[in-house]
C-alpha cells in the first residue's frame, strides 16, 4: 500500500518537473518555430503551434539584406582567437605558478585573485579611452586583446595543476625533458577534461559578450552578432518572423557547443564557480 | 611589472628566466588591459575627464557632485530594487530545479537541457525571445491569458518583468551547482535515516537543507556580485524606461561617459558601484556567517 501511494507521488512529481521543463523551454521553442512562419502567419489568432510546411522566406530576408554573414565572421573569428590565446597563455602561466620557483610568484597570484574581483564594466572608461589612444576602436584588436587577459582560466588550471603528483614532472625531468615538453606532453593531456571544458565555456561566454563589443564597436562592419542583430532588428518593426531567424542564427553555436558537449560545460560552469 | 623585468633580467638564473617566459604572454596582457585600467579609473575619478581622458586633476569634486546627484541616487535605488528582485528568487528557483532534477531516472537529461539552455543563448536572444513572448498585442502569453499587459512598458511591472526575464535566463547556473551539491550527500545518510522512520519531509529538512547550506550561500554570493552589475538585459529591454524607472548604475555610467562624454564623473561612478559590491559582500557574508552558526 505504502509503496503504491509513493509511486503515484513519483509519477506526479515526474509529471510536473516534464510540465514544467516543456513550460521552461517554451519560449526558445517559440522562436524557433515563429522564425519558420510567414510574417503574416505570426500574428493569425489562434497562433499555430507547428506551421506546415516551414517556410525559410525570414532566413533567406535576413541573410540577404544585412551584413550578417559579415557579423558572423566577425564573431567567429573573435570568439575563436579569443578562446584560443586565452586557454594557452592561461595553460602556460598556470604551469609556471604551480610548478616552477621563481621571484614574483606570489605576488602574480595576488594580483590575480584581486583582478577576478574586480569587475570588468568598472575597467570599460580607461580600456575604452587606451583603444581610442591607440586607435583600435573599431579593430579586431580592440575586440580580441581585453577579453584574452582575464584571470579566471588561470586560477582554475593552477588549482587542477596544483593536483598532479609531483613525481610526473620529477621523471621526466630526469628523462631530460624541458619545461615545454612536460606542461604539453604531461600536463595537458592528464587535465584534458578541464582544459576542454574550460575551451567551450570561454568560446560560450565570448561568442556572447555584450558589453565590451557594444562600446569598442560602432561602425557597422565590425559590429559582432549580439550587437549587430539588436540594431538590424530595430529596422524590422513588428517583423516577428524576420527577428526569431536572427535569433535562432545567433543562438546555433553555442546552443550547439552545449547540446554536443553537455558534461563538459557542467564541469567548466563547476570550475568557474570555483567547484571541482 | 618593473620589479619583474629586473628579477627575470638575472641571467645568473636559468629557472627564474624559464619561468618567466611561461608567464609573460599572459602577464603582459593582464597588466596592459587589467592592471593599468584598474588604476588609471582610480586617477580618472579626480579629473574631469572627457570621454577622450583629456581633463585636469579636480580632486574629489566628481564624488561631491556625485552625493547630491539625484539621478545617481536613484539608479543605486533600481539596482539594489533589481538585486532584492532577483538573488534571492534566482537562487530558490535553482534549488527547486535542481531537486526536480536529480530524483528523475528517465527524461533526466532532456529536462536538464531544458533548464539549462537559456543560459548559453546571446543576451540579445533572450531579449528577443521575451519582445515576442511578452509582446502587448501579438505576445503569445497576453494571446493565451486574453490580457494586454504591457510588460516592459508600466512602470510598476518594468523591473519585474526584466527580473523575470533574468531569472529565465540564468536559473541553469545555479541549478547546476545545486545539483552538484545534492549529488555529494552522501546516499547512506538518507538510508539511516529511513531506517529510523524519519518521513520524506524530515529528512529533507535535518539533512538536505544543511547539507547543501554551504553551496547555497556559494550561489547567494555570486549572485549578488553579479545582479548588482545588471546593465545588458536593462539596456535591451527598457533602456531605463518607461520615465526613468529603470535606469540602473552601470547604464547611469554608460549613459555619462559615452553620452555626455563625462569620463571622470563615470569613473567616479564605476568606484562607487565597486564599493557598493563590496559594502553589500561584506554584509551578505556576515549574515550567511550567522544563518550556519545557528543551523
Amino acid at each position: 500500500m505504502k509503496t503504491r501511494r509513493f509511486s503515484i507521488l513519483g509519477f506526479l512529481c515526474t509529471l510536473l518537473t516534464l510540465v514544467m521543463a516543456l513550460a521552461w523551454i517554451f519560449p526558445v521553442y517559440w522562436l524557433t518555430i515563429t522564425s519558420l512562419k510567414t510574417e503574416d502567419q505570426t500574428i493569425v489568432v489562434p497562433p499555430s503551434f507547428l506551421p506546415w510546411p516551414p517556410n525559410f522566406d525570414a532566413f533567406v530576408y535576413v541573410l540577404q539584406n544585412s551584413p550578417f554573414i559579415r557579423w558572423y565572421i566577425n564573431t567567429i573569428v573573435v570568439s575563436v582567437t579569443v578562446t584560443f590565446f586565452c586557454i594557452l597563455f592561461a595553460l602556460m602561466c598556470a604551469y609556471a605558478l604551480s610548478q616552477l620557483e621563481f621571484n614574483g610568484r606570489r605576488l602574480i597570484y595576488t594580483a590575480l585573485l584581486v583582478g577576478f574581483m574586480l569587475p570588468f564594466s568598472t575597467l570599460a572608461i580607461p580600456l575604452f579611452m587606451m583603444m581610442n589612444r591607440f586607435n583600435l576602436v573599431n579593430t579586431f584588436a580592440g575586440l580580441i586583446l581585453p577579453q584574452i587577459a582575464i584571470p579566471l582560466p588561470v586560477i582554475v588550471f593552477k588549482q587542477f595543476f596544483d593536483d598532479v603528483p609531483r613525481d610526473f614532472r620529477d621523471a621526466a625531468l630526469i628523462d631530460g625533458a624541458g619545461n615545454w615538453r612536460i606542461l604539453f606532453r604531461i600536463y595537458l593531456p592528464l587535465n584534458w577534461n578541464i582544459t576542454w571544458a574550460m575551451s567551450i565555456v570561454t568560446f560560450i561566454s565570448t561568442w556572447n559578450n555584450f558589453f565590451w563589443p557594444l562600446i569598442i564597436t560602432n561602425s557597422t562592419p565590425m559590429l559582432t552578432i549580439p550587437v549587430g542583430m539588436t540594431q538590424i532588428q530595430l529596422s524590422y518593426g513588428v517583423s516577428f518572423a524576420k527577428i526569431c531567424a536572427t535569433a535562432v542564427l545567433a543562438s546555433i553555436p553555442t546552443a550547439a557547443a552545449y547540446l554536443l558537449f553537455q558534461k563538459r560545460v557542467t564541469q567548466g560552469v563547476m570550475a568557474v564557480a570555483g567547484l571541482k | 611589472m618593473q620589479a619583474g623585468a629586473a628579477q627575470a633580467g638575472k641571467p645568473s638564473n636559468k629557472n627564474q628566466l624559464a619561468a618567466w617566459l611561461f608567464v609573460l604572454p599572459f602577464i603582459v596582457l593582464y597588466l596592459l588591459f587589467l592592471i593599468y585600467p584598474a588604476i588609471r579609473v582610480c586617477y580618472l575619478s579626480l579629473t574631469n575627464s572627457d570621454i577622450a581622458g583629456q581633463g585636469q586633476f579636480i580632486g574629489f569634486n566628481n564624488f561631491t557632485t556625485l552625493f547630491q546627484d539625484q539621478d545617481f541616487w536613484a539608479s543605486v535605488i533600481h539596482t539594489a530594487y533589481f538585486v532584492l528582485l532577483t538573488v534571492v528568487p534566482n537562487t530558490v528557483v535553482g534549488f527547486i530545479f535542481a531537486l526536480l532534477v536529480v530524483r528523475l531516472r528517465r527524461f533526466r537529461l532532456f529536462v536538464l537541457a531544458c533548464f539549462f539552455l537559456p543560459y548559453v543563448l546571446p543576451v540579445s536572444v533572450t531579449y528577443d525571445a521575451a519582445i515576442w513572448v511578452l509582446d502587448t498585442n501579438f505576445g503569445i502569453v497576453n494571446l493565451l491569458t486574453g490580457s494586454n499587459i504591457a510588460w516592459f512598458q508600466d512602470p510598476a511591472l518594468a523591473m519585474p518583468s526584466v527580473a523575470g526575464v533574468t531569472i529565465w535566463w540564468t536559473v541553469g547556473f545555479n541549478m547546476l551547482l545545486f545539483i552538484a551539491g545534492l549529488q555529494n550527500i552522501p546516499k547512506e545518510y538518507y538510508e539511516a535515516a529511513a531506517l529510523d522512520g524519519a518521513s520524506g519531509f524530515h529528512r529533507f529538512t535535518h539533512i538536505t537543507c544543511p547539507l547543501i547550506w554551504p553551496v547555497a550561500s556559494l550561489v547567494l554570493v555570486i549572485q549578488l556580485i553579479l545582479q548588482f552589475k545588471i546593465f545588458d538585459q536593462i539596456y535591451l529591454l527598457t533602456l531605463g524606461g518607461p520615465f526613468n524607472s529603470t535606469v540602473v548604475v552601470l547604464l547611469y555610467m554608460y549613459r555619462q561617459a559615452f553620452l555626455q562624454g563625462r569620463g571622470g564623473y563615470a569613473a567616479a561612478i564605476a568606484l562607487m558601484l565597486v564599493l557598493i559590491i563590496i559594502v553589500a559582500s561584506l554584509i551578505q557574508f556576515r549574515l550567511l556567517r550567522i544563518r550556519r552558526t545557528t543551523a
